[in-house]
C-alpha cells in the first residue's frame, strides 16, 4: 500500500511542478495522471503494485466530491436573481452535451469502422 | 449538560466529527442507492450533501469549520485523478481503436456544452459575468475555475455551476442514454465524462468499467478542449 500511495502522490507532485511551468491550462493532477500512464506503458508491472490502492480509490470516487458539494450548497445564493435561468441552462445544456456526444461517437464509430472487438 | 455541550464543543471545532459525519453521510446515501436497486436518480453525492447540509445548518456550523475536518476526504481528489490513469492503461489498445469518433465527440459534445449553456442562458437574460461564470462548466473544477477567471467570470459561482452540472450529468446519463438505445459503452462513457467531468466519471465507474475508463479519458480531453471552446463561444455570445 505504502509503495503504492507513494508512487501515486510523487506523480501528482511531478504533475503539480508541470501545470507550473508549461503553459497549458491543466491542472496538476491530470498531468500527473499523463505521467503515470506513461510509466505503466514503460513498465508494466508497475500496474499491478498500483492496482488495489488505486482501484479501491476509483471504486469510491463519488465520495470524494462530497465536501465540495456541501461548499456549493452554502454559495447557491451567489446565483442570485439569475438562478432558474442558469439551473435550466445546466439541465438542458448537459442532457444535450451528453446525447450529442453518445450519438457522435457511435456516427462516426460506425463511419470509420472503430468496433469494439 | 454542560458536559454534553463542552464535549460538543470539543468535537465540532475538531477534525474528528466532520470526517466522521463525511462517511456516515455517504454511506447512508449509497446505501438508499443499492436499497433503490441502484436507481440512478438516487444519487448518494447529493443525499450525503443534503444531509450534511441539514447538520451544519441544524448547528449552526460554518463550512470552514465543517472543511477542516472534510478536507481529508477532499484531498483524495488529486490522487483519485492520477489513479484514473489504471483504467486508461487497462483500456488502452480500445482507446487507441476509438481514437478518431472519441475526437469528433470530444469536439461535438464540448461545443454543444458550453454553447447550448451559453446560449439558453442568454436567451433567459443573464448577464455577462454570469455566462462567463458558465462557459467552461462542464470542465473538471480546477481547470473550469482557471478558465472562468480568464474569461471574466466569478469563480464561486463556476464551482457551484461544475458540481450542479455534475450531479445533473449522473443523474441523467443512464436514463437518457438507455431512451436513445445506445449500448456501446465507450460512446456512454465517453460521452458523460465530456459532459459532466468527474462526478459523472464516478457514476461511470458505478455503472461499468469500461464506461469508466472512458469517461476518465472524456474529462481529461474535455479540460483541454474546454479552455478554448469557452472563449469562442463567449465571443460569439458577448
Amino acid at each position: 500500500m505504502i509503495p503504492a500511495l507513494l508512487a501515486l502522490l510523487s506523480c501528482q507532485l511531478a504533475g503539480e511542478a508541470i501545470a507550473r511551468v508549461l503553459p497549458i491550462p491543466l491542472p496538476g493532477p491530470v498531468f500527473g495522471m499523463l505521467i503515470l500512464l506513461c510509466l505503466f506503458i514503460a513498465w508494466r508491472p508497475f500496474a499491478e503494485v498500483l492496482r488495489p490502492v488505486a482501484q479501491g480509490i476509483l471504486a469510491n470516487l463519488s465520495l470524494l466530491f462530497v465536501p465540495a458539494g456541501v461548499g456549493v450548497v452554502g454559495h447557491m445564493s451567489t446565483l442570485g436573481t439569475q438562478a432558474v435561468a442558469l439551473v435550466a441552462a445546466v439541465v438542458i445544456s448537459t442532457v444535450l452535451a451528453i446525447a450529442v456526444a453518445a450519438a457522435t461517437f457511435v456516427a462516426v464509430a460506425k463511419l470509420t469502422g472503430a468496433g469494439d472487438e | 449538560m454542560n458536559d454534553l455541550a463542552s464535549f460538543w464543543s470539543y468535537l465540532s471545532e475538531g477534525p474528528l466529527l466532520w470526517l466522521a459525519l463525511t462517511l456516515a453521510a455517504y454511506f447512508i446515501g449509497d446505501a438508499c442507492f443499492r436499497w433503490s436497486g441502484r436507481r440512478p436518480w438516487v444519487n448518494a453525492v447529493l443525499i450525503a450533501v443534503a444531509i450534511l447540509a441539514t447538520i451544519l445548518w441544524a448547528t449552526g456550523t460554518a463550512y470552514g469549520t465543517y472543511f477542516e475536518g472534510a478536507q481529508f476526504v477532499h484531498f483524495l481528489l488529486g490522487p483519485a485523478t492520477v489513479s484514473l490513469a489504471l483504467p486508461l492503461f487497462d483500456n488502452l489498445a480500445r482507446l487507441k481503436r476509438a481514437a478518431v469518433p472519441a475526437i469528433a465527440a470530444l469536439i461535438a459534445g464540448s461545443a454543444t456544452a458550453a454553447g447550448s449553456a451559453v446560449g439558453i442562458a442568454a436567451l433567459l437574460g443573464v448577464g455577462p459575468s454570469e455566462l462567463a461564470s458558465l462557459a467552461p462548466k462542464s470542465a473538471t473544477a480546477p481547470v473550469a475555475i482557471g478558465i472562468a477567471e480568464r474569461v471574466g467570470g466569478a469563480p464561486t459561482l463556476t464551482a457551484v455551476l461544475v458540481i450542479l452540472t455534475g450531479i445533473v450529468g449522473a443523474v441523467a446519463a443512464t436514463p437518457l442514454l438507455n431512451a436513445m438505445g445506445i449500448r456501446d459503452w465507450r460512446a456512454r462513457g465517453l460521452a458523460v465524462g465530456i459532459a459532466s467531468h468527474g462526478i459523472g466519471t464516478a457514476r461511470a465507474f458505478q455503472v461499468n468499467t469500461t464506461a469508466g475508463a472512458f469517461a476518465g479519458l472524456g474529462m481529461a480531453l474535455n479540460a483541454v478542449a474546454t479552455a478554448f471552446v469557452a472563449p469562442v463561444v463567449l465571443w460569439l455570445f458577448l
